[in-house]
């Protein structure tokens, strides 16, 4: 979907988006609320420059509107491979930005992040899976790497895999199945404004991502290891 | 010396901690592995490839972990990224004095993708958490394998980054740009370019590590004292006026490298005579060369970004 159309029925109360190199930025009416809205759109890789780009655009919500909810439009194909962005540290940019959300947060700002398009690795780690809840649309791409790569990488047959996947959530792509790990609060169906209403409204600070993904049957053990090593006892099965 | 590099996790934790201190969390006699390697018939660890604990440092209680870089080149896991996000929440339970984190990763287990990408992110908001409990967290970067992917962006989470030369600190690996790119975009052959693009001094010029240390357990051990005893003093928690001055760091680096595609331009531009003799300093004659030249250092006397 393109960020127009999906604007338009984010917020039908209006909005002031504007896109500048394929960098999303702006605010929106959202049940009689000012919502900032920053993100990305045309698949564009995070590159250093617009991991920048977001991170500035969330400290000047810190600073000039505090407590404004934010809302992260995820639309990326993962970070930019370029020997520059290394050279120059892309890994601290994604950091930065990854610091910018959660002091946001810290502050009292509700950070939302909405795949509307594709999800990609490290593009998603500091944006979507660093809000306090994320959601996606029912036809994002949200995914690590597609099953024929991953065969090739795992020396794992893709039939094999193909297979496997019917029933483990944590090998193929989806929306689909980052929902049943936890990875994803939920999915958007319709009334996207409702939706989007309704997550800011029981949007937690906490992160409850590993709870999330045993309630659902898609992220097993996360839960029970992470309590295990917390109180120092056994892991127990569910 | 001894060499860091050299030392495998398990042999790492008792190098870096006081002797016998070290009490492991889960240790592999509760052979909690992943149950998707062992779905796709590839070998386990009973330990998922990290060790994490708490043990004394300097006689104080630091909670801790170490990568095991020889397993599946340290990638976290589910079971494995469960394993230090449970150790980070029980530091803040048990109000630990620093965290202390042996890094050593290929980021995301591509076997266990999707898992993998949400526990480093769980992995980066517990290591957020800890610090804004208060208690500082130090991240160490020194194992072959160099730290990659998530867990490069997890390492820039952490409160003081300390590396050897040899470390390596990056988000995606050479090999995979040039892949996706070709081998005139990044020739992941050439050692020297690799180093001089994710190695610990191009770091430390640019202000992505802050201690750069010779390849030696006692320096790395003696490097994580001297962090913890500077952090415990100020501020730890992520602070509006610390990711500001980060920021303008970063946004400085962009204005200062316009045009330039090599490392060693970078050093030049910072005012460094001789780039090409960069690599061949020992540590000691690097830190002094550094000391004049080192990005970031001109507004304030810690401006080594946001710490």
């Amino acid at each position: 979907m393109d960020w127009q159309t999906l604007a338009t029925q984010l917020f039908p109360g209006g909005h002031d988006i504007v896109e500048r190199d394929n960098f999303l930025s702006g605010s929106a009416q959202v049940d009689g609320k000012r919502v900032a809205v920053i993100g990305t759109t045309g698949h564009v890789p995070i590159g250093i420059e617009i991991a920048l780009a977001q991170a500035t655009a969330i400290l000047k919500t810190v600073q000039e509107h505090p407590g404004r909810p934010i809302l992260i439009l995820v639309d990326t194909q993962g970070q930019r491979l370029r020997h520059r962005d290394e050279m120059l540290g892309i890994n601290s940019y994604m950091a930065h930005l990854g610091k910018c959300v959660d002091l946001a947060r810290r502050k009292g700002h509700t950070v939302i992040g909405l795949v509307y398009d594709q999800a990609l690795s490290g593009g998603f780690i500091t944006s979507g899976l660093i809000a306090s809840a994320c959601y996606a649309l029912p036809q994002a791409t949200i995914r690590v790497m597609g099953l024929p790569a991953m065969a090739r990488i795992t020396k794992v047959p893709e039939e094999r895999l193909t297979e496997l996947a019917r029933d483990n959530p944590v090998f193929a792509p989806g929306p689909e199945n980052y929902l049943r790990m936890g990875g994803l609060h939920g999915i958007w169906e319709q009334n996207l404004a409702q939706e989007l209403a309704q997550a800011l409204a029981e949007c937690s600070p906490e992160d409850r991502r590993m709870a999330l993904g045993r309630e659902r049957g898609g992220r097993m053990l996360a839960q029970p290891v992470a309590d295990a090593v917390r109180a120092g006892g056994d892991v127990r099965a569910a | 010396m001894s060499s860091y590099l050299e030392l495998t996790a398990r042999q790492r934790i008792p190098a870096m901690f006081d002797a016998g201190s070290f009490e492991e969390f889960l240790p592999p006699s509760a052979r909690v592995a992943s149950p998707h390697l062992a779905e796709l018939d590839s070998p386990v660890s009973f330990d998922d490839g990290v060790v994490v604990g708490r043990g004394l440092l300097g006689g104080h209680t630091v909670f801790g972990a170490a990568q095991e870089g020889a397993f599946m080149g340290g990638a976290v896991g589910e079971v494995h990224g469960a394993k230090l996000a449970g150790m980070l929440r029980r530091a803040i339970d048990e109000r630990a004095h620093a965290v202390l984190l042996l890094l050593e990763s290929g980021g995301v287990r591509l076997h266990e993708a999707n898992a993998g990408l949400i526990a480093v992110s769980e992995v980066m908001r517990a290591m957020l958490d800890v610090r804004a409990a208060g208690i500082p967290v130090v991240a160490v970067v020194g194992g072959a394998n160099g730290c990659f992917g998530g867990m490069g962006i997890a390492a820039r989470c952490a409160n003081t980054v300390i590396m050897s030369e040899e470390g390596r600190l990056a988000m995606s690996g050479p090999e995979v740009i040039e892949t996706a790119n070709g081998v005139e975009e990044f020739d992941s052959r050439d050692r020297a370019l690799v180093w001089r693009t994710t190695g610990g001094k191009h770091r430390y010029l640019m202000g992505d590590c802050q201690l750069l240390v010779a390849d030696d357990t006692a320096a790395f051990r003696a490097a994580a004292l001297d962090a913890i005893a500077d952090l415990v003093q100020g501020e730890v928690g992520l602070t509006l006026e610390g990711l500001l001055a980060e920021q303008d760091m970063l946004a400085r680096r962009l204005q200062d490298a316009d045009g330039a595609s090599e490392p060693m331009e970078l050093w030049r531009r910072l005012g460094v005579s001789d780039p090409a003799g960069v690599p061949m300093l020992e540590a000691d004659a690097f830190l002094a060369l550094a000391a004049r030249h080192r990005a970031g250092l001109q507004p304030a006397a810690s401006g080594t970004g946001e710490r």
